[in-house]
């Protein structure tokens, strides 16, 4: 990348953790360079000082090393050539082969107008009724997982990535245990996906830093798909946590007043960024992002899962149900905003109707169980909602449960009948005389 | 001579700039990265530096760069022309931006400059008139567009000339006014206000006394908000904050609507976008969007611009009330225009209040809320501005600053509660937290015993007082059993429960439920409340039980039939033979 007319400095004045601050002039905002062969951004100027945020961090930089400044900021080199391929978080390539030839696009572009989006109205299916049956997502939605750190999270986002029947599947990985991402690679090569897959990782053997740059990046891919090629893209983000974790580390090093829990004030704004590039656009592409937020012991007061839960359409919560043992999606907590735009429009005209009555029946087991709890004595009324419960949660909830929305609501009908009078189901009576299975 | 400077130092959207002459707080001036122009405003002045917020992106932007400086504030465009616009939130007209996406340094005229306007004057020559004072209409829509002596005119002027009737374009002089000294200045269509300032061409502010009716029940019924008053909504994720926004907004008895999407998603405003040009005005008959002006800066646009959008959309408000018009003014979320400024106050490095926030955020709030009211203009005519805002509270928790500062700046709180959300109770608004202090007011007391019935406000506190014993009662129950309490608590808690399902929750999403007229709620509320203010004598809980249930379900189906349709009197007998039959 170095070119001939640049000016190579070798007058470091401050080193920090993360930064070095030297003389320069000519310098853009945001532009990168490297420091004694590691790449950094420009993060402040004031005057001729110049501050450059070093990715891999400064431990052994020294006051003469190197510092080239590129002229421009990061880029991404893009073709269809990316397809089927593994990069870094500087977008370049893993275990060797060829770098991509390409336009070089700016990774963190502007803002599609909103005027010319349009509305979300693609259904995906994922077979998994937690998801299909009561938060339904569509295409141009953005809707992270909270879960906690053992539960298989990235397990279920890879199963809903291979049924969701994306052109272009897009993984950034940001703290990935290698084994994780060894997992990842491996479910991918055995659907036979791997030619539709692109991937951006930076595990926990790269500084942590550098995550700073993969969503960008796997966002510059999913436009480039999208908007070019007009490619239904389906964006991974695990795990954001940990994203900004990296953003609560630099806002720490450059002095940054924290707001809550240590976070930077700009965390909303950091990471809307992100989340807004899921798009529905006129031509028929559309960028979708399913993101990982791990919790700390389910707790979504925290400053990440909080803010998130405000710029994301929903969010989809795993947790274990101890009544079967398995891993269910919670119908109390979950949430897909978007479902409202295909949930009986796209779907059969009982679907809304048909959740709401499931949940609402499974919040009355909830509140038997806790009088159970309590050693109170249970009503008949009680005792049949605690069984329809076990069921619902075993035939629906359950993340291994595989079947098409149809099917979710006949299965939902036939527990109504057996365990409730058509009065206690509480649905529009037209749709009582159509569906109710005795 | 303008004044001009040089880029002198960068940290992010903050811009040092070194100023050759004087510059002003928050003035507005132009930065050039290369060919692009972008807007900032003047936030800090220190010696010759001036630090300026830039409304875009810096990156790329060079030591030395040029800045010019425009010598005023931040200024809305005002004219006939704004509605069913979609603007950012410096007002640039999204719909006239090319491309995609939104190029850096975007800027678009708000009003079309060269559309004909079907001009009548309305001032005759010799009028002695002040700013505000109406000279002339045009038909915006089907709305009277007044056209005022510009608001920034300070003082009292003489009408020299006016235009005959006929077609003008909006920077066509179609006044002539003249001041004490003789001095005269021509008046054309178009005026500038600088947008931070209430515009205060007014004589008095006296206390709302109307309602402005939403067709939400749990809002008209229990807690009405004024016309001209103010309320806000917190709510955590997930509590239906923008649903209740979005079904006001498409149901207000208001004039005008301005939406302002703050730092919210882009989806929901496309929502706006697609579902407006299609929806009827339940009050007019007319298109939904041509009462409708939006202002949207949604969350990934530039951090500054979020700030400025809520002050745009006020002034927007603020220009139309001058008209004598009902304007509604929404804004989504004001917690995200809280973040802006902690952001910004951040990067000046001024030391921080709560939570990291600036120590005058709570000024801040109330003065911007104070802005709406009634209003009587000079010439005896009232116009008002209704400011519903929502708060996006930090984990939920309404001890945040931004939601404690609103409090003591609006008079109606409606609380939206997870635990109704978390199990489906649509609207979440919460019975006994919420509250709108203007039922407190003899003025809208009189005004509802006059609009709905005599002492409808003391049917209301009884209904609230049923909902309260009903909670009691639940506790009480969870406390010591169903067995361990007598039959009468449960009698309580199903009454609750009963105007719970059936007056406070609505289907927003069911085309018949959605909007409820005052007549049908009136109806509905009365017949509740006269089951509630029975006595039944339950043999046991379980009997108590299946009865409410049964009822909640047969009152349900009547709130999804047509209003006075044969289905809806067929539930109504449906309802009093069953509980004949008890």
């Amino acid at each position: 990348m170095t070119r001939a007319f640049q000016k190579i400095y070798t007058k470091i004045d401050n080193i920090t953790k993360a930064t070095v601050t030297l003389r320069a002039t000519g310098v853009g905002n945001d532009e990168l360079a490297t420091v004694g062969g590691r790449l950094a951004q420009v993060v402040k100027i004031m005057g001729d000082n110049v501050t450059l945020q070093v990715f891999a961090g400064t431990e052994g930089l020294a006051t003469n090393s190197e510092v080239i400044f590129q002229g421009e900021p990061p880029k991404l080199r893009v073709s269809d050539n990316l397809a089927g391929r593994f990069f870094n978080a500087y977008g370049e390539p893993l275990e060797g082969g060829e770098p991509i030839e390409g336009e070089a696009r700016e990774i963190g572009g502007p803002t599609v107008n909103p005027f010319r989006r349009l509305q979300p109205s693609e259904l995906i299916a994922t077979g998994i009724a937690g998801i299909d049956l009561n938060n339904t997502i569509v295409t141009g939605q953005k809707i992270p997982f909270f879960a906690d750190s053992d539960q298989p999270y990235n397990a279920v986002m890879a199963n809903v990535a291979l049924s969701a029947k994306a052109d272009k599947i897009i993984l950034g990985g940001m703290g990935l245990t290698n084994d994780d991402f060894l997992y990842f690679k491996q479910v991918f090569e055995n659907a036979g996906a791997l030619d539709r897959i692109v991937s951006f990782v930076n595990t926990t053997e790269n500084p942590p830093v550098e995550r700073l740059l993969v969503p960008d990046m796997a966002l510059t891919a999913a436009e480039y798909f999208a908007v070019d090629k007009g490619e239904k893209v389906l964006v991974l983000l695990t795990d954001m946590t940990l994203y900004a974790d990296a953003l609560a580390i630099v806002s720490n090093r450059m002095d940054q007043i924290p707001s809550k829990d240590s976070m930077p004030g700009s965390l909303y704004s950091d990471l809307a960024k992100i989340y807004e590039k899921a798009v529905q656009l006129p031509n028929g592409g559309s960028i979708t992002i399913i993101a990982v937020t791990t919790l700390s012991g389910g707790d979504i007061t925290h400053a990440i899962p909080d803010n998130t839960g405000y710029i994301t359409e929903g969010q989809l919560f795993l947790r274990n149900d101890s009544d079967t043992g398995k891993v269910i999606i919670d119908p109390f907590r979950s949430l897909s905003r978007l479902k409202q735009l295909v949930i009986g429009k796209k779907t059969r005209e009982d679907h809304p109707q048909v959740m709401n009555a499931c949940v609402r029946l499974y919040a009355d087991a909830a509140n038997a169980k806790t009088k159970l709890e309590n050693g109170f004595d249970l009503s008949e009324y009680d005792e049949r909602a605690l069984q329809f419960a076990k069921d619902y949660s075993e035939k629906l909830l359950a993340i291994d449960v595989n079947i098409d929305i149809t099917e979710m609501l006949d299965t939902a009908w036939t527990l109504f009948g057996k365990y409730f009078t058509k009065e206690e189901v509480a649905i529009k009576a037209e749709l009582i005389e159509k569906y109710w299975k005795a | 001579m303008k004044t001009t400077g040089k880029v002198n130092g960068i940290i992010s959207n903050i811009v040092i700039v070194k100023a050759d002459g004087a510059v002003g707080q928050n003035e507005i001036c132009y930065v050039y990265a290369g060919e692009t122009k972008m807007m900032a405003e003047v936030i800090k002045v220190v010696g010759d530096d001036a630090y300026v917020q830039v409304f875009d992106s810096t990156r790329g932007l060079k030591i030395g760069d040029k800045v010019e400086f425009e010598g005023h504030m931040l200024e809305a465009t005002l004219a006939p022309g704004m509605l069913s616009r979609n603007y950012d939130g410096l007002q640039n007209d999204l719909e006239k931006m090319e491309g995609l996406f939104i190029a850096r340094g975007s800027i678009t005229e708000p009003v079309d400059f060269e559309k004909l306007w079907e001009f009548k004057p309305l001032a005759k020559v010799g009028d002695k008139v002040t700013a505000g004072a109406w000279l002339g209409e045009v038909k915006e829509q089907w709305v009277a567009h007044k056209i005022m002596v510009p608001f920034i005119m300070t003082g009292n002027y003489t009408v020299k000339s006016v235009a005959e009737a006929g077609e003008y374009k909006v920077t066509d002089t179609i006044a002539v006014v003249a001041d004490g000294d003789g001095n005269e200045y021509k008046i054309t269509m178009v005026q500038k206000w600088p947008v931070k300032q209430a515009i205060r061409c007014y004589t008095e502010k006296p206390r709302p006394s109307r309602v402005m009716e939403t067709g939400v029940r749990a809002i008209d019924t229990f807690n009405p908000l004024a016309e001209g008053g103010t309320g806000f909504i917190p709510g955590p994720f997930g509590a239906g904050k923008t649903v209740l926004q979005h079904a006001i907004s498409k149901q207000a008895e208001a004039d005008i609507i301005i939406i302002v999407a703050c730092g919210e998603r882009a989806n929901e405003v496309v929502e706006i976008f697609k579902e407006f040009p299609e929806l009827i005005d339940p009050h007019t008959g007319h298109k939904l969007m041509e009462r409708t002006i939006i202002i949207c800066n949604t969350s990934n646009m530039p951090v500054a611009a979020r700030e400025a959008s809520v002050y745009t959309g006020m002034t927007i408000g603020e220009y139309y009330r001058s008209m004598g018009l009902k304007v509604l003014v929404m804004a989504d979320s004001t917690s995200r225009w809280a973040q802006a400024l902690r952001e910004m106050s951040n990067r000046l490095e001024e030391l921080p209040g709560q939570d990291a926030f600036p120590m005058d955020l709570s000024a801040i709030i109330s003065s911007f809320y104070a802005r709406a009211g009634l209003v009587k203009l000079n010439n005896g005519e009232t116009g008002s501005v209704t400011f519903l805002g929502t708060v996006s509270p930090a984990g939920g928790n309404l001890k945040e600053p931004v939601t404690e500062s609103t409090k003591k700046a609006a008079r109606c709180f409606y609380a939206l509660s997870q635990g109704r959300a978390d199990s489906k109770r649509y609207p979440a608004i919460d019975p006994l937290d919420s509250y709108s202090k203007y039922l407190e007011y003899p003025e809208v007391e009189a005004y509802l015993g006059e609009k709905i019935e005599k002492d409808w406000v003391s049917l209301v506190y009884r209904g609230k007082t049923i909902v309260q014993r009903g909670k009691e009662a639940n506790d009480q129950i969870n406390i010591l059993g169903d067995d361990g309490v007598p039959v009468d608590y449960h009698e309580r808690f199903w009454k609750s429960e009963l105007i719970d399902f059936v007056i406070l929750q609505q289907d927003a999403f069911d085309d018949i439920d959605a909007n409820c007229p005052m007549e049908r709620q009136q109806m509905m509320y009365k017949k509740v409340l006269s089951i509630c203010e029975r006595d039944f004598d339950f043999v046991d809980f379980d009997e108590c039980s299946k009865f409410f249930k049964g009822l909640i379900n047969l009152f349900r189906q009547m709130n999804y039939a047509e209003w006075k349709s044969e289905k809806f009197y067929d539930y109504d007998k449906q309802i009093d033979a069953y509980i004949a039959n008890h």
